[in-house]
């Protein structure tokens, strides 16, 4: 061991720096991605039409446009409120996935996979089903019944991990397997019992946008906010939880507290993304991996970034579900998944042999 | 007394690991704890860390009962480097160093200048600099271990716990290593209690003040160097015939088979 003397001693050491120049360019992205997914569609409108109508909403532009009313309505009644559902639900999905991924210490934990999302759609379903009446103006019943039914999933899921006594990846996600299947089932008993007639409104189980309102997104917003604050304020400790909890006590992190914030946020920022949208998979483990590839593992960098991703990628998944097959229109969980199982085949080859600690 | 451990007993299982110890430790003192395998030495540096629980006993730090101090008082009194722990591959070893300032650290503070240049600087000492830009899952058991005593180190903690430092050192870096942790004790100018769990004897003898020297869960000897490696205490606790010399520069005792 010689003592090195390094021309850059300062460097050693870079205090860390909040990724503020890529948060701005991602939200540069998400923009060009939703005027793309607003203007591109059955009916192809200009993105200069997309554009004008969004600045005189937002009462930044005062001329006239010419738009037919069959246009407007588009744009803003149909096209507008889907492309925000979706970037809203991916960001919650990435943010969510993220921090599954850093509590269990499992590059593979997605909401969907670990059985948390179809938790929540059961507890949704039970609410749909029940005839209490669920929206009261700008309250809505819906995600909470949701996150009700994630977090029974989750910790289920979380126990017999621990129980099981086998740290390997594998056992959370079978756990998760286990009990989504369970809740889907249950569902799926449900929704073959219900009225005929409700039946169709229960379609947004299959994932997808296509019922779309201003009103869902303003109603998970509250919720996504409260857990997306929790999660961020919690990112630097989410960096000490990554060693063995006994070390990370040493360092003074009081983990059971920590675990328990966190499973809660994740799980309503879950729950809040699946009321209105469904089941969608995969975005939560796609988004922080590539992250994670491209910026390495500090949380504070990880967690906002991988919102930002969730949100771009379920834009333009959304936007190839109604498109690819046009006039038929994917549930947009088909396309998730079709880029997702191959991608989650990838990580689990990559962290074969590593152990659960890996990450 | 920086630690106060009155009549403290583990159990595992049924089986006693720690059978009623009593000690103390003073200001300014460089411990060793030595003995044969399983003997308790790494149990009762757990135990002090608060990683876990006598199952009777008292165990007072700075004179508060340690079973009632937040993880994160006990944090900034106490650092510890553990034995052999599982770590995330994908972390680079600042950020790992880094995780040391936590302590001192509200839980939306994020770290300041300062903190880097005490990272820094205990990277530095370890002599790890040049592995910034690696990361844990890419480095050796040596390096590993040097990783983790930066860490306590950017702790800044009046108390230190190590568990077998040198375990994956070859010799030079062993004493390196071992030349480090009792720099970094005087530094701390008589306030500071380093404790450590170690196997080799003449390491124990050469850099230690004090040694205490376990068996099946008990201390059999508890004093200087001299006074605790004696002929008749390691034959019949290790077992087997040694013979003792002294070591020409040092004076301390040197134990060869």
């Amino acid at each position: 061991m010689k003592s090195t003397t390094n021309t850059n001693d300062q460097d050693l050491v870079l205090p860390y720096k909040y990724p503020w120049n890529k948060i701005t360019i991602g939200i540069i992205i998400i923009f060009i991605c939703a005027v793309i997914g607003v203007a591109v569609g059955s009916v192809y409108i200009p993105v200069t039409s997309v554009l004008l109508i969004l600045l005189s909403k937002l009462n930044l532009f005062n001329g006239s446009i010419e738009l037919t009313p069959a246009w407007h309505t588009i744009i803003w009644n149909i096209r507008f409120p889907r492309v925000v559902l979706a970037l809203l639900v991916g960001a919650s999905l990435g943010i969510s996935g993220a921090t599954y991924q850093g509590l269990f210490k499992n590059p593979l934990a997605d909401p969907y996979l670990i059985g948390v999302a179809s938790g929540a759609s059961l507890g949704a379903t039970i609410i749909f089903l029940s005839g209490i009446p669920f929206t009261y103006g700008y309250f809505s019943l819906l995600p909470i019944a949701s996150f009700c039914g994630g977090i029974v999933a989750v910790f289920i899921a979380y126990l017999i991990s621990i129980k099981s006594n086998n740290t390997h990846l594998s056992t959370l996600l079978l756990a998760g397997l286990a009990i989504g299947a369970f809740a889907t089932a249950i569902t799926g008993i449900l929704m073959l019992r219900s009225d005929p007639d409700l039946r169709p409104l229960l379609s947004w189980l299959m994932g997808g946008f296509i019922r779309a309102q201003w009103s869902h997104s303003i109603l998970i917003m509250p919720y996504i906010i409260i857990g997306v604050s929790f999660i961020l304020g919690y990112s630097r400790i989410l960096n000490t939880m990554q060693l063995e909890e006994y070390y990370a006590e040493s360092l003074g992190v009081n983990t059971e507290k920590t675990k328990r914030i966190l499973i809660v946020s994740a799980t309503l920022v879950t729950a809040a993304a699946v009321s209105f949208s469904g089941l969608i998979g995969f975005v939560g483990l796609i988004a922080p991996h590539i992250i994670r590839l491209l910026w390495g593992t500090d949380y504070r960098t990880l967690l906002p970034l991988s919102g930002l991703m969730g949100a771009a990628f379920l834009i333009l998944a959304d936007l190839a579900a109604r498109t690819i097959v046009s006039p038929i229109e994917l549930p947009v969980g088909i396309i998730t998944a079709l880029v997702g199982s191959p991608f989650f085949v990838y990580v689990l080859l990559k962290t074969k042999g590593s152990t659960v600690d890996g990450y | 007394m920086v630690i106060d451990l009155q009549n403290i007993s583990f159990k595992y299982g049924s089986v006693n690991v720690i059978q009623e110890i009593t000690a103390h430790f003073n200001p300014g003192e460089l411990v060793s704890l030595v003995g044969p395998n399983g003997a308790g030495k790494t149990t009762l540096l757990k135990l002090i860390s608060g990683t876990l629980k006598p199952s009777s006993g008292k165990i007072y730090i700075y004179d508060q009962l340690s079973h009632n101090l937040t993880n994160k008082k006990r944090a900034v009194w106490i650092s510890m480097v553990p034995q052999n722990p599982k770590l995330p591959d994908e972390i680079s070893i600042p950020d790992f160093v880094m995780l040391g300032r936590n302590p001192h650290l509200g839980l939306l503070q994020w770290e300041s200048k300062k903190d880097f240049r005490i990272a820094h600087k205990s990277m530095s000492l370890t002599e790890i600099d040049y592995l910034s830009k690696r990361k844990l899952g890419e480095i050796s058991g040596g390096e590993r271990q040097r990783a983790m005593l930066a860490l306590a180190i950017t702790q800044e903690s009046p108390i230190m716990l190590l568990d077998e430092p040198t375990s994956n050192l070859d010799i030079s870096h062993q004493i390196k290593i071992i030349k480090l942790i009792r720099k970094i004790h005087e530094q701390k100018s008589g306030f500071g209690v380093t404790i450590l769990a170690i196997h080799d004897l003449n390491i124990a003898a050469q850099f230690s003040d004090r040694i205490l020297l376990f068996s099946k869960g008990s201390i059999a000897a508890d004093g200087t160097p001299k006074e605790v490696l004696t002929k008749n205490n390691i034959e019949s606790i290790y077992g087997s015939e040694v013979t003792i010399i002294t070591h020409p520069e040092h004076g301390t005792p040197v134990i060869i088979s």
